[in-house]
């Protein structure tokens, strides 16, 4: 039976790592090299590398931490952030990467995606999608002669809102709004050849109080490719509920392991007791 | 010295990393020289069957291919690796492979998702040690890491070695002679997927 897949996330800034919360307030809190081969000793089914500062400013250091951590760790390795073209693939692969994962230039350049995957093949293109909720409450002003009309438009206003899907995109590390509706956006990504989609909830990002498993659930069900729920872990229970209620098939945390506070290994026997299938 | 075939398919530094972390000397390599000379010989491969096949075609390697496993020298094909060595694909029509294994690769139903993506069982045929030399260290039932949509179907049952449950349970393990065959990445498996290559690169 396939696992569910348990996988740290180190977001890499000039080549240390560090944990964003929110995607502010960078701590400084190791070498990623050392951290991919304890998390692998330890049961990591993979390993992520983000380069969280990509997308912003320049970055070649993550190249030479990628080579450097394909010679000692043997679990698939993906690379995310800052990668803008198909030759920015081609080289992180080439270096030791098992999978590239696109986020801003996907939204950008959607055939980069298809480009990428006839290149190199599906399963190495991961489209990490950034979402966030849309503002659930606001005042509008209904128009209409009498109070049935008025009624009538409420009701139609209400049913657009719902309709026009409840989790928008973002890029460049979750500042830039793109308007597109999470679901659509997966959907679309799963048809250009992407062979997974890392989602990151960023109302629950570095909030320690669980996964957005509305989200997670609602992308889960629409595509038919693997999906890693992101963002918001603080206990294994909290992966176990994106597990099962959010039908997430990776869960993707970081500060819960980074700063010891849980084992990858105490939380796979905590899910493994729960009755997930886990590989220990 | 092991020989992994270039072909410009594939995640090949990760095997000859996993190889030098054994202190097993390897090259990666389109030389059909060298592949001819070598004492062992990895088929990797991640990508399309119609385009591997046509990247070993326009490098002149079938040939060798065919040599090297008619020689019984030890052959270990890897993922679509693996997939090639058999007679046809439905992958994005149908298309012929080298036809070496007798057999067909098939896609999975899309009951679950796909690829199918991540660490599963291998289990050993019950009617066959075979896959011993191989699997020597390695408990029946662990996990390796697969990625694939395609899966292999053999004519000869004889040569299953073992099988993983994806919805269905299919073949991920194959072996005749010197010439075997995974569905998993031994070099993306940790410790028990690097016993899997010392045992190769040994028996």
């Amino acid at each position: 039976m396939l696992t569910k897949r348990i996988i740290p996330c180190l977001d890499v800034k000039n080549g240390r790592v560090v944990k964003g919360i929110n995607f502010v307030n960078l701590k400084d809190a190791g070498d990623p090299v050392e951290s991919a081969a304890v998390y692998s000793q330890e049961g990591a089914d993979e390993i992520v590398f983000l380069d969280i500062t990509a997308s912003i400013e320049k970055r070649k250091t993550i190249v030479k931490v990628v080579e450097k951590t394909a010679e000692r760790v043997f679990i698939p390795l993906t690379v995310g952030g800052g990668i803008r073209g198909i030759e920015d693939i081609r080289i992180l692969l080439k270096s030791g990467a098992d999978k590239v994962s696109l986020n801003t230039a996907a939204v950008e350049n959607p055939l980069l995606v298809k480009a990428g995957a006839e290149s190199f093949g599906s399963q190495c293109i991961v489209v990490a999608i950034d979402a966030k909720k849309k503002v659930s409450s606001f005042k509008f002003q209904v128009s209409g002669r009498n109070k049935k009309e008025k009624s009538t438009n409420l009701q139609l206003a209400t049913c657009n809102l719902q309709h026009s899907g409840r989790w928008r995109v973002y890029t460049y590390g979750g500042t830039k709004p793109t308007g597109l509706d999470a679901v659509k956006w997966a959907k679309k990504v799963e048809k250009l050849g992407a062979g997974e989609i890392l989602l990151t909830s960023m109302d629950a990002d570095g909030t320690q109080e669980g996964y957005d498993l509305e989200l997670t659930r609602a992308i889960s069900e629409a595509v038919n490719i693997p999906v890693i729920a992101s963002g918001g872990a603080g206990n294994p229970e909290h992966l176990y509920q994106a597990l099962t209620t959010g039908k997430a098939d990776a869960v993707l945390a970081a500060s819960i392991f980074h700063y010891g506070k849980y084992s990858i290994r105490e939380t796979k026997k905590y899910l493994k007791n729960k009755g997930l299938p886990v590989r220990i | 010295m092991i020989a992994i075939i270039d072909y410009g398919l594939g995640n090949l530094k990760s095997i000859y990393n996993a190889l030098s972390k054994l202190g097993i000397p390897a090259r990666v390599t389109s030389d059909k020289k060298i592949i001819e000379q070598a004492e062992r010989v990895i088929l990797p491969g991640v990508g399309a069957f119609a385009q591997g096949m046509r990247n070993l075609k326009d490098l002149g390697l079938i040939p060798v291919i065919r040599q090297v496993v008619k020689e019984n020298k030890h052959f270990l094909g890897i993922c679509l690796g693996l997939q090639l060595l058999f007679s046809e694909s439905e992958e994005h029509g149908r298309h012929k492979g080298l036809d070496i294994i007798k057999g067909k690769v098939k896609k999975f139903t899309q009951k679950l998702k796909i690829p199918h993506m991540g660490w599963n069982a291998v289990h050993y045929s019950p009617l066959t040690t075979y896959h011993l030399p191989l699997f020597r260290g390695v408990p029946d039932g662990s996990y390796f890491y697969f990625v694939h949509s395609y899966y292999v179907v053999p004519k000869d049952k004889n040569i299953i070695l073992a099988t993983t449950d994806y919805s269905e349970k299919f073949v991920s393990v194959v072996g005749r002679g010197n010439l075997f065959g995974v569905q998993f990445h031994p070099e993306r498996s940790g410790p028990l997927g690097l016993r899997i290559l010392k045992n190769f690169s040994s028996y």
